[in-house]
């Protein structure tokens, strides 16, 4: 008997992916993959440091203290009753997840380029990595600013929790799958044009003073009614408005700019899907 | 019943040369603007031949050309060529690595590839973390890793430092390490490049013996790229010449082997001509040349024998092979005539020279061979056709251990008396 007929083949490797593939079996295969390489992303960083883990906090109080001092006390932007500190160190927090996600995967290619070049497994374990390593990292951030806010509290701050406080988790994966979608979209750019890693690393500074960090949206739109727009199409945004909103209670909710910012993130997000499933093909190649 | 486990059809890739970058976006417009008007890429035509010696036209070349083959379950495959004739590149389409530009490749069975030792270890982590972390990237599930933890370790013989960081392991070491984990893999097609280049010799054996199980014990089906033609003839079932980017022949591992040798002139032991390349005349061909070992690694502590085959075309003929032999500057060392005067009939002859053990020395030797015939006319002259290199096994020394000069080396009697 001849068992060449074409039928019972297990796979094939060809010139061109299908147009669009995600193969989630073969990602669950390689879970423990995904998980080792958490695992490693959280180990080093602090590995032969005297501080540790601590380091994941100095960053963030330092800029907030920073803001407070230049945006509340010099320029004078108005919290509220919330204690600007606070209102900064919720806003750069949330951000920084998305920073941290756009960072780490948008040199997917180029950083990992010796490990693809000789052994293959799903690409996408690698920025799927970086993201769930940054959300280790935010929630450790995380419990610094529940430490401060009970800090405050028990100082007498006038601070509520808002109800919809139990939909941030589904915010903050909002913000992680949208800073995957453009990372993958960028990393994959720059395995032929390097121009793009410059852009991202200047592009995230100018960034942030568009996405309503260390001020509420609403003072944009009464100060800088020519600019508002920008900050207005924004879906970071949103993001970081609406999370200040759960966890303060302070700004204002958007119901259609969360939309706007739910199917921004998809298309970005499938776009980037697409164009990295593109890439991982040959990137090796250009890279 | 053959079963075909891996089947590769019309496998070509095209690289780009020179630096990427300049000219990629103009080329990349172009591209697009022939795909979305349904018409051919304009950068991929068929053309020249990949020689890298030779300069080319087109910015463009072709690593591979054509690549058919197919690999039966439990077959060893070896893939032999010179540098640069895309070996590489063929393994890492099969690994996945890169996609091939055209063909495709349809298997029937998990490929793991084995293209560098201890890929993704990471410094900072212990060994024990790095085997774990080398052995999902290689696609073992944790579950498999952990229950092959003791024996990985044992192999590595790492025991003692299997907690320490990676980086303060010598180099040696990270290679014991990353091997074993790869050793334990289990795919239905292993892919393994020059890996075994690494590591000591006792290692080298080692990594050797496990590849031998892989194949012949375990049935697993292995691919096996290596410069080193004992191992491919060791290991190996079949083999593929390849040739600047195309299939030059494929077949048996022996036949693979002498094709090859006949590509590398001069820096092989043996050599072999298809009869219509023979060196000769109307008179008497030259068919092959082998200096061979009984161990197959030439030590000067044993016999060494050159084998000329040659192939008489007229009746009545006297045929004298003569060697002459040079060492790696030259010298001439020796001559060694063969003095048979007996008359031969038409027909494919042997004659063999035994070179007597502990005549040279370690190093590289260079033999020339001559085909006289009747009235001592010479037919064939050959020079520096072969060469081999004597290592030494070091029964002889005794406790010296430094540089033994001289270009021969035999052993003459000492006899020691009070006088």
């Amino acid at each position: 008997m001849n068992n060449t007929n074409d039928k019972d083949w297990l796979f094939e490797i060809t010139p061109k992916n299908k147009f669009f593939r995600l193969n989630l079996k073969e990602v669950w295969q390689y879970r423990d993959l995904l998980f080792l390489f958490v695992k490693r992303d959280v180990i080093t960083v602090y590995k032969q440091t005297v501080l540790g883990p601590l380091w994941y906090l100095i960053q963030p109080l330092f800029t907030s203290v920073t803001f407070t001092i230049i945006f509340n006390n010099v320029a004078g932007i108005n919290t509220g009753t919330i204690p600007p500190f606070l209102f900064n160190l919720a806003g750069i927090t949330v951000w920084n997840y998305f920073t941290a996600c756009l960072n780490g995967t948008s040199d997917t290619f180029k950083a990992n380029a010796s490990i693809f070049g000789k052994v293959y497994f799903p690409r996408i374990i690698t920025p799927l990595s970086v993201v769930i390593s940054n959300l280790i990292k935010f929630g450790i951030q995380f419990i610094i600013f529940i430490a401060f806010y009970l800090f405050y509290y028990i100082k007498g701050a006038d601070l509520t929790l808002n109800g919809l406080v139990i939909f941030f988790p589904v915010l903050i994966t909002v913000m992680g799958i949208l800073g995957l979608g453009l990372g993958m979209l960028i990393s994959s750019m720059v395995t032929k044009y390097r121009d793009f890693s410059n852009l991202v690393t200047f592009g995230i500074q100018l960034l942030m003073y568009l996405s309503a960090v260390m001020y509420p949206m609403e003072l944009i739109k009464d100060k800088l009614p020519k600019f508002g727009w920008m900050v207005e199409y924004n879906p970071l945004a949103y993001i970081i408005e609406t999370s200040r909103y759960m966890l303060l209670n302070t700004g204002e909710i958007s119901v259609l700019g969360l939309c706007y910012t739910l199917l921004v993130t998809i298309a970005v997000f499938f776009v980037g899907l697409l164009i990295f499933n593109k890439t991982e093909k040959s990137f090796i190649d250009t890279v | 019943m053959k079963d075909i486990i891996l089947k590769a059809e019309n496998i070509s890739k095209q690289y780009r040369l020179g630096q990427v970058g300049t000219g990629t976006l103009s080329h990349d417009l172009n591209r697009w603007w022939h795909e979305i008007r349904g018409k051919e890429n304009p950068y991929l035509k068929i053309g020249d031949t990949n020689d890298r010696s030779v300069k080319g036209n087109s910015a463009y070349v072709w690593a591979l050309q054509d690549i058919n083959f197919e690999v039966e379950r439990g077959e060893v495959l070896g893939i032999i060529g010179k540098n640069g004739a895309g070996k590489s590149t063929l393994l890492k389409i099969l690994s996945k690595v890169t996609a091939p530009t055209t063909g495709s490749i349809k298997s029937r069975g998990r490929i793991a590839s084995l293209l560098e030792v201890g890929t993704g270890f990471n410094p900072e982590l212990t060994g024990k973390e790095n085997i774990f972390l080398n052995g999902a990237i290689l696609g073992m599930t944790k579950k498999e890793i952990a229950s092959k933890l003791d024996e990985i370790v044992e192999f590595s013989g790492c025991e003692r430092y299997i907690d320490t960081p990676v980086k303060r392991y010598s180099s040696g070491m990270t290679v014991r390490l990353a091997f074993a984990v790869a050793a334990f893999l289990e795919p239905e097609i292993l892919v393994v490049d020059e890996v075994l280049a690494v590591g000591d010799a006792e290692f080298q054996k080692k990594a050797i013996g496990k590849m031998q199980d892989i194949s012949k014990g375990q049935g697993r089906t292995v691919l096996f790229v290596s410069h080193n033609m004992a191992a491919v003839k060791s290991l190996c079932t079949k083999g593929i010449v390849l040739e600047n980017g195309l299939i030059k022949y494929n077949g048996s591992v022996e036949q693979a082997l002498d094709i090859y040798n006949s590509q590398n002139k001069l820096t092989e032991s043996k050599i072999c001509w298809p009869s219509a390349e023979a060196p000769g005349n109307e008179k008497a061909i030259i068919k092959s040349i082998n200096v061979f070992s009984k161990s197959g690694f030439n030590y000067i502590e044993e016999d060494v024998f050159v084998e000329v085959f040659y192939e008489n075309l007229i009746e009545e003929q006297v045929l004298n092979v003569s060697i002459s032999i040079f060492d790696d500057k030259e010298n001439y060392l020796i001559a060694s005539p063969n003095l048979n005067r007996e008359k031969l009939k038409k027909g494919t002859f042997k004659s063999v020279c035994k070179l007597n053990k502990n005549t040279f020395n370690t190093g590289k030797y260079f033999f020339s061979v001559l085909l006289v015939g009747n009235n001592f006319e010479l037919i064939v002259k050959l020079e520096s056709i072969v060469s081999i290199e004597f290592k030494e096994e070091g029964t002889k020394r005794g406790n010296f251990f430094d540089t033994w000069s001289g270009s021969l080396r035999p052993y003459f009697d000492w006899s020691n008396s009070e006088a």
